[in-house]
């Protein structure tokens, strides 16, 4: 099987800082890390890598020299090799732009599968996901927390939706974006951390996507940031301290009834 | 700008023939933008049995569309987004808004890479733009650290919609409008989709996002044995249960319960947090809640500055004392 997973690289921070003037956020290489939601996208490719010997597994991220280090904490859990989509041109991408970019690289490649993460930590969206299975014609299965089987030609899978759990199987090749509760990460071993040193990634420049320059990048964005704020998120609440379990419970109900809440 | 595109459509969602009261929700935010904008509400049904659909006028809409087909049973993303792309290209709509639930989050950023123009997830606000009529969509993002105000340079302007994010509006049985039945082509049916089975998941009583009241727990409420209070609690108040990662990551509870930046993001009427300091990931999925509610015996913790009641306390002794009242309450 090939299989291919999208991973992003997200700052390691609380601190996120944002340019207020384009809206983007400011990096710097130190503080970032894979998405943690794209470890489990990574765990699970690796795990039908265990059980299906002759799987590749391609990690593929876009983005700025630095995600490199997201790329290869991925090759430590397992992946085989690694793609970085680095372009100037590129920065300031939106989900449309960032999902094209993507899928103008994978146009044409052989895969069976691809992962992606639930959503990233940072832009939060969980669009590219979607949009990447769309530009490439493939079917997209959503918030899956189990896999329950793979064959030739179809992924049978359980997605976790309001209220429950659905079972709905698809045609191969799909794309998967996967929930937390799919799996438990592995810590990378120290065999795979070196190799993941070793490993050299691959990086493609525009000079080979050759995509459309008003088809990538802020250029390329159908959506703008116009402005981010910082919200205040303080209220002029009561703050109590309680002699009593009792008191507590009566601060409880009054507040409840007075809100008229229930 | 020559002006392309007009009205406001919203989808509404559609379960076994019942309208999901997300739809309402929708059709306020609608509203008021239609009203600024004078153009035309329309909201748009897909399913495979219609029920009710005179309500989306009640609740605000000048028009409905709808389709309906067996086939529509279960939410196929190929499907809809045929469906709907079709639709959108004929009708040509200027701002469409769906539900930020599992099905909206998926089926609209496929509509949208299929229509090529940009989406904004997950707002919670809107505005429109004074001289260009265009739409300011307005979300939080980074975990709920920063607010974002997003355009969309292209047509037609797509956004999901944080669940809660506003109420209804009253339904008015007087109000009339037009609803008109638009069919398709069998082959715009086909799907490469096939549904199996869906099962609720007891354990989740009351889905986390559609609860009006959420008590959640984290570690100081000590004992695993604890969740149970907080459970009776919540059968008592019409709710469900809320978690943090702490304690999931410890197995006290199960992922799906977890709120918070890698969890859910609730907007209840009320979040009773017991036992939780406040970390920014925690906050960052139930800040917006209309009132918060909570125990923590630090009177330092974080979690105070969110809440509009603090109780400096003993969670242990107060939760048990709560219930109990509850329950003669009850009897009363
Ligand atoms: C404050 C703020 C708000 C924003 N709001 C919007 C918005 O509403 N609409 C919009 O279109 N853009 C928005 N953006 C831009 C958006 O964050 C970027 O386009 C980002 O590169 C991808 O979106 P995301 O972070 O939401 O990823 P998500 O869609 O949440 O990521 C889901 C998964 O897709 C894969 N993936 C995502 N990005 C990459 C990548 N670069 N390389 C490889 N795989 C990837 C990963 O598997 C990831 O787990 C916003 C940016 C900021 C700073
Ligand atoms: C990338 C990332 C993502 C994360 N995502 C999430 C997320 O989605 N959701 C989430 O919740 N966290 C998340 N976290 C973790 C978060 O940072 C906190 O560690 C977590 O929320 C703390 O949980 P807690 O409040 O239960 O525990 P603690 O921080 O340990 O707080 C326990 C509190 O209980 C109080 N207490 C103790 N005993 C009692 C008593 N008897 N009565 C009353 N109060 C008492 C203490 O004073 C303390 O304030 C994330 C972290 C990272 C880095």
């Amino acid at each position: 099987m090939n299989i291919v997973v999208l991973v992003k690289q997200v700052p390691s921070t609380d601190n996120v800082k944002i340019d207020e003037k384009t809206g983007t956020m400011i990096r710097s290489e130190l503080e970032s890390e894979m998405n943690p939601l794209d470890m489990y996208a990574v765990e699970e490719a690796v795990r039908i890598k265990e059980k299906e010997t002759g799987t590749k597994i391609t990690v593929i991220s876009m983005g700025p020299l630095s995600a490199e280090y997201a790329i290869k904490e991925a090759i430590s859990m397992g992946c085989d090799e690694g793609v970085l989509l680095t372009d100037r041109r590129y920065a300031g991408a939106d989900t449309r732009a960032t999902a094209y970019t993507l899928s103008q690289f994978l146009k044409g490649k052989e895969f069976d599968l691809i992962f992606a993460g639930e959503r990233a930590t940072d832009g939060e969206t969980g669009q590219v996901g979607p949009m990447v299975a769309t530009l490439l014609g493939i079917p997209v299965l959503t918030y899956v927390n189990k896999i329950i089987e793979i064959t030739k030609s179809a992924i049978k899978v359980q997605r976790a939706i309001e209220g429950g759990n659905e079972v709905i199987q698809t045609t191969l090749p799909s794309l998967i974006t996967v929930v937390k509760e799919i799996n438990d990460p592995r810590l990378p071993n120290l065999e795979n951390k070196l190799r993941a040193k070793k490993s050299k990634i691959h990086t493609i420049t525009n000079e080979e996507l050759k995509i459309e320059e008003d088809k990538i990048g802020l250029k390329g964005s159908p959506t703008r940031v116009v402005k981010v704020f910082y919200p205040k998120i303080s209220r002029q609440g009561e703050k109590i301290t309680i002699k009593t379990p009792q008191e507590a419970v009566s601060k409880i109900k009054n507040f409840i009834k007075e809100k008229g809440v229930i | 700008m020559k002006q392309t595109h007009t009205g406001v459509w919203t989808i509404a969602e559609i379960e076994d023939g019942s309208i999901n009261p997300v739809s309402y929700e929708l059709l306020a935010w609608g509203k008021g933008l239609s009203e600024r904008l004078k153009v035309e509400l329309t909201s748009i049904v897909l399913t495979n049995k219609i029920k009710d659909i005179e309500s989306l006028i009640h609740y605000g809409a000048d028009k409905v569309y709808y389709v309906e087909n067996d086939k529509l049973e279960h939410f196929y993303p190929d499907t809809y987004t045929n469906i709907l792309q079709q639709m959108v290209e004929e009708m040509k709509p200027e701002i469409i808004l769906a539900s930020a639930t599992t099905k909206g989050r998926t089926l609209m950023p496929c509509l949208a890479a299929s229509l090529k123009t940009g989406l904004t997830a997950d707002c919670t606000d809107f505005e429109i733009e004074e001289e260009t009529r265009r739409l300011i969509q307005i979300r939080p993002a980074i975990g709920g650290n920063v607010m974002a105000k997003i355009k969309t340079m292209t047509n037609p302007q797509m956004a999901t919609v944080r669940p809660k994010s506003k109420l209804p509006l009253p339904k008015d049985e007087s109000r009339t409008g037009e609803i008109i039945k638009k069919e398709f082509n069998e082959e715009m049916y086909q799907s490469r989709y096939e549904w199996i089975n869906y099962k609720r998941d007891e354990s989740i009583e009351q889905p986390l996002q559609q609860s009006d009241v959420i008590i959640a727990g984290g570690k100081g409420i000590r004992k695993q044995e604890n969740f149970k209070y907080l459970k009776e609690i919540a059968e008592r108040l019409n709710g469900a249960v809320g978690a943090t990662r702490a304690v999931v990551d410890m197995g006290w509870i199960d992922y799906s319960h977890q709120i918070g930046l890698s969890g859910k993001t609730v907007s209840p009427k009320l979040y009773i947090a017991v036992g939780i300091s406040g970390a920014v990931q925690h906050i960052a999925g139930m800040s917006t809640s209309k009132y918060i509610i909570s125990i923590n015996k630090d009177p330092e913790a974080p979690i105070f500055k969110v809440s509009d009641l603090g109780i400096v306390g003993d969670a242990t002794e107060i939760v048990p004392l709560l219930l109990k009242e509850l329950k003669q309450g009850d009897k009363k």
